[in-house]
């Protein structure tokens, strides 16, 4: 066992040690000051550590070293791009890197975007109440030395506010080039009241990247934001969204996952209003080596809020899956209903899944539960589909995707949730 | 049709437990045969053995489908030459659709018999004319396979998929269980309409109340895991009047 106070010295070490060399990006007022106050977090801080408790089912060093290790581009070749259906405002990143001659011009009626990297060079912008703020509210009950380091260090990413209902969907696309690129990506949205939008997301941000979204939403605003990580085999990513719910607000957010070698998805949820309603999912599907971590905090800070987290993984050939979740009912928030589910189905015996579920409740009357289950596919169904002339691969796909319908269903759209569903399984159908 | 000759089986992990013991029935086609036979003489293992399930060694003996060793078969393949299973306990599967299920299973079919597979629209035209008949509605097609149906709505969608698959021969699992006498009259409407001189019925059931609906042209009393009486309609009644306590007691003199 080696003493807390000498634990903080080496994170503190590697903290260091990431920072030598590295200067914080030039810019204007607002994004200096909270790069600064980033910066001095992650110094205090220091990097995450495998022997944290919080990072005790993931292994941090491939997101927390100072170099690379190259991450080869799986040949996407015969896989369609997703919502390319989808009437959007399409925003491309390659590598992390802003593309405006792929992209769309960044205009949505009602809604203002910027590029982080223009908009941290004026003295004052919109987004300095968000930026860096809602990273800093995270850091407790547990720190995510991660997003501090983005905060601090990121010079990509949109900053969007929306002040109606958006006419149609922006669409943030991720496209990889190099195999050692690393990219810090740091997103802002603010849906004032009653504003609406949806946001789109899909492909590997880069090689390595370090993605945080930080999402304000006013009274009555609704986000619709559903993300596809790519199938992508090699690369490694740590993710942060922090979201902040006004009175009546909606977030849904739904995560599709196909390989990659890593993926850590932090989600953080505050519902500071009454009468907020947050819906968390996400479907991975891992295949070899595959490791998987959703780690979600939920915090009900006010009366009659509602927040679902639905987790479902597929895993097979040796594919680990992580799921720890926490629902935190503050004294504040009666009548809160909160629900959380993960499960996993695993294809072999040498796959595994982890959970960690958590409540803690102040609030007396509240209705909370949170189940969370691990098993293979059911023998009886699987004879029954046979048994009425299914072939064997067939049956088990069927199954698989049933199994994941759960989390897809918590998509509204139901012609995104058809393509997700579509993407998956023309996905699964690649790799028998 | 089928032909099924000194057919031995044991459970797969404890070859102690013998279930068949030198089972023999030979079916034509068009001939409806009635198993009866008291708890534990084996009929469910028959009617798992013979469409491929799990957990079950053959020892000795050998079933033919038309001429074709149905043993040697996977499961879905057995269903595509032609053999129906209605299960006793239909198998609840959340997320599948019905209809999903239905057409997968009858495309799936078709293509391993080298047959073009149904348009949504041919397919959806044929359902809806076969679920009507069995008074099965479109919300229950639409629902997840069997998820929330009562036992009569479990049963009758079991002998849609029968319809819709259009096997050869079909093996009917106490499909009568659970079902009350309105239900059971639905259900053996189905089967009676599917009766033809090319299709061939195995039906197995604890009472005689389903052969008054389901007329049989043979009865065969089961027992320790082979056949001890073959008849006519009237053993039934014979089983029916006198329970099987003096059949057995003849079987064993």
């Amino acid at each position: 066992m080696i003493p807390r106070a000498k634990l903080v010295q080496q994170k503190r070490d590697a903290a260091v040690t990431w920072l030598d060399g590295r200067a914080l990006p030039e810019g204007g007022v607002w994004a200096t000051k909270a790069r600064k106050a980033a910066e001095d977090r992650l110094r205090d801080m220091g990097m995450p550590s495998k022997r944290d408790e919080y990072w005790r089912y993931t292994d941090p060093r491939r997101l927390t070293e100072s170099t690379v290790q190259p991450a080869v581009l799986h040949d996407t070749g015969d896989a369609l791009p997703l919502f390319d259906r989808v009437d959007r405002v399409k925003l491309v990143f390659v590598d992390g890197v802003f593309d405006a001659e792929a992209s769309d011009a960044p205009e949505l009626a009602g809604a203002e975007i910027s590029q982080l990297r223009d908009a941290a060079r004026s003295d004052l912008h919109w987004a300095r109440d968000i930026y860096g703020v809602l990273e800093a509210r995270g850091q407790t009950p547990i720190s995510r030395p991660l997003a501090s380091l983005n905060t601090a260090f990121a010079t990509n990413g949109v900053l969007i506010r929306v002040a109606g209902k958006a006419p149609r969907p922006l669409a943030l696309i991720y496209r990889r080039s190099q195999d050692t690129a690393d990219a810090l990506m740091h997103h802002v949205i603010r849906l004032d009241a009653g504003a609406e939008l949806t946001l789109l997301e899909d492909g590997p941000v880069a090689a390595r990247y370090n993605q945080v979204t930080e999402i304000d939403l006013g009274e009555g605003a609704v986000l619709n934001h559903i993300r596809a990580q790519g199938r992508d085999h090699e690369r490694v990513g740590a993710t942060h969204l922090f979201a902040r719910l006004g009175a009546k607000a909606q977030l849904k957010s739904f995560t599709l996952s196909a390989n990659g070698a890593l993926t850590r998805n932090e989600a953080v949820i505050w519902l500071d209003g009454s009468d907020g309603t947050a819906h968390i999912a996400g479907a991975c599907v891992g295949d070899g080596a595959f490791h998987h971590d959703d780690t979600v905090f939920v915090n009900h800070a006010a009366p009659r809020c509602e927040s679902r987290q639905v987790y479902k993984k597929v895993l097979r050939h040796g594919a680990v899956g992580v799921f720890q979740g926490k629902i935190l009912v503050d004294q504040i928030a009666q009548l809160t209903d909160g629900y959380q589910i993960s499960q996993s189905l695993l294809l072999n015996e040498d796959a595994q899944f982890l959970a960690k579920p958590e409540l803690e409740i102040y609030a007396d009357d509240v209705k909370c539960s949170h189940g969370s289950t691990s098993g293979e596919i059911d023998a009886n169904q699987f004879f029954y589909l046979r048994a009425r002339g299914v072939p064997e691969a067939q049956a088990r796909m069927l199954l698989v995707l049933a199994f994941l319908a759960e989390a897809l269903d918590e998509i509204d759209d139901h012609a995104l949730a058809a393509e997700l569903r579509d993407h998956l399984e023309a996905w699964l159908n690649r790799r028998t | 049709m089928l032909n099924i000759n000194n057919l031995h089986a044991e459970l797969e992990e404890d070859s102690e437990v013998k279930i068949l013991k030198g089972f023999s029935l030979t079916i034509n086609p068009g001939e409806v045969h009635a198993i009866m036979g008291p708890n534990g003489s084996g009929k469910s293992t028959l009617s798992y053995v013979l469409s491929g399930r799990d957990g079950y060694a053959v020892t000795e003996g050998g079933a033919t489908l038309e001429g074709v060793d149905l043993l040697e078969m996977e499961p879905e393949e057995r269903a595509a030459s032609g053999l129906f299973l209605a299960f006793q306990y239909p198998v609840e599967i959340p997320g599948v659709g019905n209809m999903t299920f239905l057409r997968t299973a009858v495309n799936a079919q078709r293509k391993a018999r080298g047959e073009a597979e149904l348009s949504a629209g041919e397919f959806l035209k044929v359902v809806r004319a076969k679920a009507n008949e069995l008074q099965i509605d479109a919300d229950m097609l639409k629902r997840p396979v069997n998820v929330g149906f009562s036992g009569g709505e479990k049963k009758r969608n079991e002998i849609l998929q029968m319809a819709m698959l259009e096997p050869k021969m079909c093996i009917l699992d106490e499909t009568d269980s659970g079902l009350d006498v309105d239900a059971m009259k639905l259900v053996s409407d189905g089967v009676n309409a599917l009766r033809d001189a090319g299709r061939s019925f195995l039906v197995i059931t604890h009472y005689q109340r389903l052969l008054n609906h389901i007329k049989p042209d043979f009865v065969h009393i089961m027992s320790d895991g082979r056949i001890i009486k073959s008849g006519g309609p009237e053993l039934a009644l014979e089983v029916e009047e006198n329970g099987y306590t003096d059949l057995l007691a003849e079987a064993a003199a």
